[in-house]
């Protein structure tokens, strides 16, 4: 190839330029900077001389006890914040030389600002801050969400943007709560729930793919149908004969033998039901098979570049459809875990706009499953911190917890996830 | 594999885009389809390659009549095709987009890497390619996204391949490479057909040449034909090829670029420190492969891209601080590169598009209030004096053609009294006749003493048009030179080559077109 062999414009200066001329990207200097002014002279300044923060790590099953730390909680908030300073400190100085920073900066600054946090709100309360029960609420929380961003990346990796994740996980809670009470067995509930789902999302890729209607708007209307309907079914049927319609059926824990029994991991990833476990095994077989599998890489191709998969054979809205159904089933095998899952009965509008966070997750998660599944531990996380917290007693008004999450939503999709890229096909209807 | 269509029509709605179309292709030829933008060739090998049903007419592979459902019956029969723009997703590596759609799996549906991987190096080894097969498309200079697309085609066992307009995007030295490659697999069997608008090449490639004008065969041609009787055939009347022009009288500087430097949104370099100038009187042409910063330079001169650096100053005085309208109410006539997006509103009327960006000003307007009947009045009369074909100017400028449009954009912009003149490829996807008459306008603005920059990737407008050429690539200015340079030196520029270190390797080493060129100059003395 003699292109290649030729001598060409040196590739170095541009780097130099690029270096020389490329914007100081100020916002997350500052952002840092806020956050380690607030934990010092909110955190290390207000908290109460000569008390001590608690933390109690261990549950009675482990297979031995760890002892609950105490620290004192002046001191510790001042090295925390002092620490969160430094860190501060140096993404200013990455900035202004135009550097990037690795991707640990992010989530030691994260940890540390909320352990700080954690000490200045537990400090001498008496009560200890019980570490396990937040994690378990966390992941507990998370669980809808991580099936719901699951069940948007399969869709909007193929192109269909899905807004009715709300109206799916909706469906699924109400499916699994009437099957479950119909049969007695919370098990039929979770046979019947994704079938709510994939209806949903037959609809929805029905009027996409068929109709060429603007998907935003029809995943909304979705959304609204099935409030609607669930609704109107819960206040006719479900309120006459309860225990006929709307009995609370829970599916059983499964501790898995040795694995449930170790210190803090153990309790709380392996004493669930088998619809967590089943989550373990879709968030694992879809970061697989979107990457390395022929379905993927189709999926992936009709998402990106329709026509390119039309001209090798793919059938582009065949594809299209049965991903959509197929990701409406996870969302609303999600929706069980509201009903079923916590052995409640169907309330109306009980997702409560977790569907919405649902699609946050994925966003920030980057279309990616794994990514998509961290993103939804820290919304679980946080609005966990903010139960157990209000349940404790603290400084902070229970009002402001219950922020917590959607404040975080909003600075991790407007600040941290920056510049993201979409799948690019997403939400255009492909006409040949 | 022989290929034969039998009477293909092919009708959307009332509009007859293929009329009876009769070709045949023997085993390991290369069948050149010429035709002008909008002749029905796209249409023809989309029917060929199962992505539209002819509503009438045969096609045959080695005598025997197949029908396909969609573009996987065509692969299944041996049936490759080469898009003008590339079917390739940009986020995939080489491997996954050879293997799209045939993936070789282990068992779960999960992909053989391995397999697929090789198959990619097999054939690049075998063609002599060098193509990486982890490599990201989007990381991949057009010549090699190409030499992928032809290495898909080819790892599906394709007997016939199909090249739609492959040249219109490469350098001449990578055409020349792509030349080699083609004969390489006519010498193994391969059936070529080259779909091209570009008469140069046919002659220097082809076997046979098959010419359709609006939809019909209008005549078969040998590689002996000569250049003009291929244009006048295509066409369908004489045309001439070159715009005939006065030597340039340029003046003083009037349109000067200063050590510019635009960053874009994802913090990459687009353009690096450019520094030009033209002339009162001249045309200045930018050439370069698409993508290496001729869109962002044209788009920091109309102010619609923000400057990292430098300086845009026109007769001295300085733009920097000036905003798009007024830039355009300083004099700068602007032809936008893609005029569908950027040149007219589609559902606006022709009256209207004439007047997007004087409608606030006299003699169209008059305070808050503008003047309708003025407005139309001027549309007739330059609509007219453009030649621009239309029902009348109330309709929507959408009904207009893709040659009519470029017409109204240019009457709108040259209607005015311009002090500078800046033109993104003012002829792409035009017809000959509407080409000949846009180089004519340009020439005589420039004959009237306007400052005329071109920004164009054709290397035939590039050199009809130019008083002097400045070849960009990866956001620099490789060198300004004279109008006529040798095109295969341009061709070296345009790979980045300094201008005299490319006039040296260009006399060591002719491209296949440029000495075709000379046997056919030599012919024609």
């Amino acid at each position: 190839m003699s292109a290649e062999t030729q001598t060409t414009v040196e590739a170095a200066p541009r780097e130099q330029a690029e270096a020389r001329l490329r914007p100081i990207r100020w916002k997350f200097p500052i952002t840092y900077a806020i956050l380690a002014l607030i934990s010092l002279a909110v955190f290390a300044l207000l908290a109460p001389a000569e008390s001590q923060t608690q933390f109690r790590l261990a549950t009675s099953t482990d297979f031995f006890t760890i002892p609950a730390i105490t620290v004192p909680s002046a001191p510790t908030a001042w090295v925390l914040g002092l620490a969160l300073a430094v860190l501060a400190a140096l993404a200013l100085l990455r900035a202004v030389q135009r550097r990037r920073l690795g991707v640990w900066h992010p989530i030691v600054f994260g940890a540390l600002f909320v352990l700080a946090f954690l000490v200045w709100a537990g400090a001498g309360r008496g009560a200890v801050i019980p570490l396990v029960t937040v994690l378990t609420g966390a992941l507990a929380l998370s669980v809808p969400l991580i099936f719901g961003a699951m069940c948007g990346v399969v869709g909007e990796r193929s192109g269909i943007i899905n807004i009715a994740i709300e109206g799916q996980l909706l469906a699924g809670a109400f499916l699994a709560a009437v099957a479950a009470s119909l049969f007695t067995s919370a098990y039929v509930g979770l046979i019947a729930a994704p079938f709510a789902g994939a209806a949903v999302g037959a609809l929805l890729v029905w009027f996409s793919v068929k109709y060429h209607v603007n998907q935003i708007i029809v995943g909304v209307v979705l959304n609204v149908l099935v409030i609607g309907l669930t609704s109107f079914l819960y206040s006719t049927v479900l309120t006459q004969s309860p225990e006929i319609w709307n009995a609370r059926q829970q599916l059983p824990a499964l501790p898995i033998p040795i694995l449930s029994q170790i210190p803090i991991i153990g309790p709380v990833m392996f004493n669930q039901t088998i619809l967590v476990y089943l989550m373990y095994a879709i968030v694992i077989l879809l970061q697989i098979f979107v990457f390395k599998s022929r379905w993927g890489l189709r999926m992936r191709s009709v998402g990106e570049h329709p026509k390119a998969a039309d001209t090798v054979g793919i059938n582009v809205n065949r594809t299209r459809t049965i991903n959509t159904i197929f990701a409406g089933s996870i969302a609303g095998l999600g929706g069980a875990f509201f009903t079923v899952g916590q052995g409640l009965a169907f309330g109306q509008e009980m997702s409560a706009g977790q569907g919405f966070i649902a699609l946050a997750a994925m966003i920030l998660g980057r279309w990616n499953p794994v990514g998509a599944l961290c993103a939804a531990l820290l919304f679980g996380f946080s609005t966990s911190i903010g139960n157990v917290l209000s349940t404790i007693g603290t400084p902070v008004p229970s009002e402001m917890l219950l922020m917590i999450p959607y404040i975080i939503t909003i600075f991790a999709v407007a600040g941290f996830v920056g510049r993201v890229r979409p799948p690019a096909a997403e939400g255009v209807p492909y006409i040949k | 594999m022989k290929l034969e269509l039998k009477g293909v029509t092919k009708r959307f709605g009332t509009f007859t885009a293929n009329d009876q179309i009769d070709l045949s292709v023997e085993p390991g030829e290369i069948h050149a389809l010429l035709g002008e933008n909008g002749a029905g060739k796209s249409t023809l090998m989309n029917i060929i390659y199962g992505l539209y049903h002819p509503n009438e007419g045969q096609i045959l592979l080695d005598g025997r009549e197949v029908s396909f459902d969609g573009p996987g019956d065509a692969v299944e029969a041996g049936i490759g095709m080469v898009h003008q723009h590339f079917m390739l997703v940009p986020v995939f590596t080489v491997t996954e987009s050879v293997m799209l759609g045939y993936e070789p799996t282990k068992g779960a549906g999960l992909i053989d890497f391995a397999t697929a991987g090789k198959r990619v190096t097999d054939i690049s080894a075998r063609f002599g390619f060098d193509v990486d097969p982890d490599a990201y498309i989007e990381h991949l200079p057009v010549g090699a996204q190409q030499r992928v697309e032809i290495i898909k085609a080819l790892s599906r066992d394709a007997k016939i391949l199909i090249l739609d307009e492959p040249t219109a995007v490469l350098t001449p030295q990578e055409t020349d490479e792509l030349i080699t490659i083609m004969g390489q697999l006519k010498a193994a069997g391969t059936s070529i057909v080259f779909i091209t608008h570009k008469l140069r090449e046919v002659r220097a490639i082809a076997d046979r040449i098959t010419v359709i004008r609006r939809g019909r065969v209008v005549g078969e041609a040998t590689a002996a034909s000569t250049e003009t009787e291929l244009a006048s055939l295509m066409v369908g009347r004489e045309v001439s090829l070159t715009t005939d022009k006065e030597d340039a009288a340029p003046g003083d500087d009037a349109l000067q670029v200063q050590n510019l430097s635009v960053i874009d949104a994802s913090g990459h370099v687009v353009l690096d420190d450019i520094s030009l100038s033209v002339r009162r009187g001249e045309v200045l042409a930018v050439a370069g492969v698409d993508g290496n910063g001729q869109t962002e330079l044209a788009q920091a001169i109309l102010g619609t891209r923000a400057a990292a650096s430098g300086r845009i100053a026109l007769d001295g005085s300085d733009w920097s601080k000036l905003n798009v309208k007024e830039r355009l109410n300083s004099g700068l006539g602007f032809v936008p590169e893609d005029r569908s997006t950027d040149g007219v509103i589609a559902g606006f009327s022709i009256t209207e598009n004439f007047v997007l960006d004087m409608y606030d000003q006299p003699p169209y307007a008059n305070g808050m209030a503008m003047k309708p009947s003025v407005m139309r009045a001027a549309a007739v009369e330059q609509t007219d004096r453009f030649d621009v074909r239309l029902g009348t100017v109330d309709d929507p400028v959408s009904t207009l053609s893709g040659g009519n449009q470029q017409k109204v954009v240019l009457a709108r912009e040259m209607s005015r009294d311009l002090k500078v003149l800046v033109a993104s490829q003012p002829t792409r996807g035009l017809d000959v006749g509407s080409i000949e008459f846009v180089h004519r306008t340009i020439i005589e603005e420039r004959d009237k003493g306007t400052p005329c920059m071109i920004v164009s990737t054709e290397l035939d407008e590039v050199s009809n048009l130019a008083d002097r050429i400045a070849v960009m690539y990866r956001g620099r200015i490789v060198g300004i030179v004279g109008a006529d340079t040798p095109r295969d030196v341009l061709g070296l520029m345009m790979a980045g080559v300094p201008a005299e270190e490319a006039a040296s390797q260009a006399a060591a080493h002719k491209t296949t077109l440029s000495e075709a060129d000379e046997v056919a100059e030599e012919e024609e003395l």
